[in-house]
């Protein structure tokens, strides 16, 4: 655990702010109202360390904000407050040309593998764009460049001439793997990066990222909802639910050791090949909705263990055993 | 139609086949497909996207558009061959008889009118019921499928809800008429796993309790392993495998089936590479002759280019000339 640290975010936030409209703002004018202006903090105060040769494994339900903090941890948005550290330097308080410079040792794959690829760009320029406009390889290089790409992620050389939609969901992946290895990234962010693909064709890609791990030293923040392939890809795994890391441990602490309440029902609420009859009884409720935040912990309106304590105060995030952390009242000392 | 040997089955259908004529020739996209639910069972159909579960279920529903046709198989619902009803019987049975639920629920409801109009005007399309009356079915069938102050639910419009109460929705229109057959089409696929196991529950609990038969379209075996009965694996528009999920699950039989479960990330040892099946599946204008998967599998020879025959073991049937041997399945880790 002594790896040098790549990334570092300390007690980010996002809120995403949606101001009032225009008849609104009239109505609350006449009537002397304050102006009033929705938000969602979709990030709260989370902090993560990332070191090199790591993959950590970001797990959530949709709406708990793994995307929105695999997004602020890529620099697509900037924290609303928060520090982001990239070996050791403060990211927003560089040069925009600078940062610019550094973020591009973090790259990100998307999930869907059709929306994320120009489709009028041949893959030629997809992948081979961005190296020539960061001046690190001549343009008269890019032919061979990306053709040596191509191949490092399974594909043959020649069909760098060809559209992105004359490839199949599996090529895509791997398309877009290449683009995001042709600035020679430490850290690649992948934002559920096989939830689209066939069974088959998800292990392939899988295997793909432990092989490039190897070859090329690279380092993972991999988000997922899928429980099965986090278990399988990654050393360490942090789970989120509304905005906020609940629990986090070594893959294997936390599969033969969850300590939360909400992880604990996520892990028996995964389906599993192991034939047995449904007889868990799921969680009750939805997650609610980020607008109607309500105080204490965010899990207590489905929290089977739910205490007053629960409503009124947000749980610290502590350790409980070495290297495993929960944020619970249930560990508050009585 | 011997309907006193399939008076267990709700819904039995025999070498089906639907294809498209295409400037490119005829794909199959449904070929020779055969499988039976009885009351109150779980049929899980499993299979890559491509491999012809979803058409299947078009065609047992009619729902079939030019230039896609069913040329030939048997439908049986209670004995009654859909294939030979005219347009306006089907409709009769579609809704009624028979309830399909999609991925997505936006595909069932209509955005512009409220929950309550839309299922007053399904129980009115198939029961001479008042709307008063009509209403209060749709209330119980809200609650029924565990929806939260049904009441005031009914008042909502779509877009009110969110995913999950979309889909539980749609599930109480499947419910309003007390089908026979309810066939799901990946009903639980957009959502969270969390939500997935309440959906997975209290669809299993339904079917128990009201004897309503299930066919459960889904590509993730292990939906179908802890909540089906029995389980058909497709490929290429054809059934590689079929038998009770125990079987198949444990001790598979076909190469495709054996290759799905080996690369599922839970069957693998952390950190060491997944047991991958090789390629893509081809497209249906580019499948092999003989047997589907015969490009992508291990154990293909040169017989494999002719069609495997169907070989059975109880009620465990698949298709191959080079089974998996059953000692060494590829169940453990």
């Amino acid at each position: 655990m002594d790896k040098p640290l790549l990334l570092e975010l300390r007690e980010v936030s996002k809120r995403f702010a949606q101001p009032a409209d225009v008849v609104d703002r009239f109505v609350r004018r006449l009537r002397r109202q304050a102006q009033a202006t929705k938000a969602v903090l979709a990030v709260d105060r989370v902090s993560l360390s990332i070191r090199r040769g790591e993959v950590v494994g970001l797990v959530g339900e949709s709406g708990s904000g793994k995307s929105t903090l695999g997004r602020i941890a890529a620099g697509l948005h900037v924290p609303s407050s928060g520090i982001r550290r990239w070996k050791g330097e403060d990211l927003d308080r560089m040069h925009a040309a600078e940062r610019r410079r550094k973020q591009l040792g973090i790259q990100m794959i998307f999930q869907d593998p059709y929306a994320s690829l120009n489709p009028r760009l041949r893959v030629r320029d997809i992948v081979g764009e961005a190296p020539v406009a960061h001046r690190m390889i001549e343009t008269t290089r890019q032919t061979e460049f990306v053709a040596d790409l191509l191949q490092r992620v399974g594909l043959d050389a020649h069909l760098a001439q060809r559209f992105p939609h004359q490839f199949s969901g599996g090529q895509r992946a791997r398309i877009g793997i290449a683009r995001a290895l042709a600035v020679q990234p430490e850290l690649l962010i992948c934002d559920e990066a096989v939830a689209a693909l066939d069974v088959s064709i998800q292990a392939q890609v899988l295997n793909l990222f432990m092989q490039l791990r190897d070859e090329l030293q690279l380092t993972y923040l991999f988000i997922s909802h899928d429980l099965g392939v986090v278990q399988h890809i990654a050393d360490r795994v942090l789970v989120m639910y509304l905005g906020r890391i609940v629990e986090s441990a070594s893959t294997e602490e936390l599969f033969a050791r969850p300590h939360h309440p909400y992880t604990i029902a996520l892990l028996a609420a995964a389906p599993t090949l192991d034939v047995k009859k449904i007889d868990f009884h799921p969680l009750r409720g939805e997650m609610p909705s980020p607008l109607q935040m309500s105080a204490g912990c965010g899990f207590h309106p489905r929290c089977p263990h739910a205490m007053p304590v629960c409503r009124e105060r947000v749980p610290d995030f502590k350790e409980i055993a070495p290297g495993h952390f929960s944020a619970c009242h249930l560990d508050d000392p009585r | 139609m011997s309907r006193e040997s399939s008076d267990q089955n709700v819904l039995t259908v025999e070498h089906l086949q639907m294809q498209f004529a295409t400037r490119h020739g005829v794909l199959k996209a449904v070929d020779d497909v055969s499988f039976s639910v009885r009351r109150g069972e779980i049929l899980g159909i499993v299979g890559e996207s491509g491999s012809g579960k979803s058409m299947t279920a078009y065609s047992i529903m009619r729902l079939v558009d030019a230039p896609g046709e069913i040329v030939g198989g048997q439908v049986l619902l209670n004995g009654q061959n859909l294939l030979d009803l005219t347009e306006e019987q089907m409709r009769r049975v579609r809704g009624k008889r028979i309830a399909m639920i999609f991925q997505d629920p936006m595909m069932t409801l209509n955005p512009v009118l409220r929950i309550d109009t839309q299922m007053i005007e399904a129980v009115r399309a198939h029961q001479s019921v008042g709307k008063a009356q009509a209403r209060v079915l749709a209330r119980d069938a809200l609650a029924r499928v565990g929806m939260s102050a049904p009441d005031e639910r009914l008042l909502a419009y779509p877009h009110q809800l969110s995913g999950g109460m979309r889909q539980r929705v749609a599930i109480a229109i499947a419910l309003l008429n007390q089908p026979e057959l309810i066939i799901c089409d990946e009903p639980t696929t957009a959502l969270d796993v969390t939500i997935q196991g309440q959906i997975l529950q209290e669809m299993q609990m339904l079917c128990r309790e009201s004897g309503t038969a299930l066919v459960w379209i889904t590509h993730d075996l292990a939906v179908v392993a802890g909540f089906a009965d029995k389980v058909c694996v497709m490929y290429g528009g054809k059934v590689v495998e079929s038998g009770d999920v125990q079987q198949v699950l444990e001790q598979p039989r076909h190469p495709y089936t054996g290759g799905l479960i080996a690369s599922s990330p839970s069957r693998n040892k952390r950190g060491q590479p997944l047991r991958q099946i090789a390629g893509a599946m081809p497209s249906l204008a580019e499948l092999p002759s003989g047997c589907p998967f015969r490009t992508r599998c291990p154990h293909a020879t040169a017989i494999c280019a002719t069609m495997p025959p169907v070989d059975v073991q109880g009620r465990h049937m698949w298709r191959c000339f080079h089974p998996l041997q059953q000692t060494t399945g590829v169940t453990h880790g």
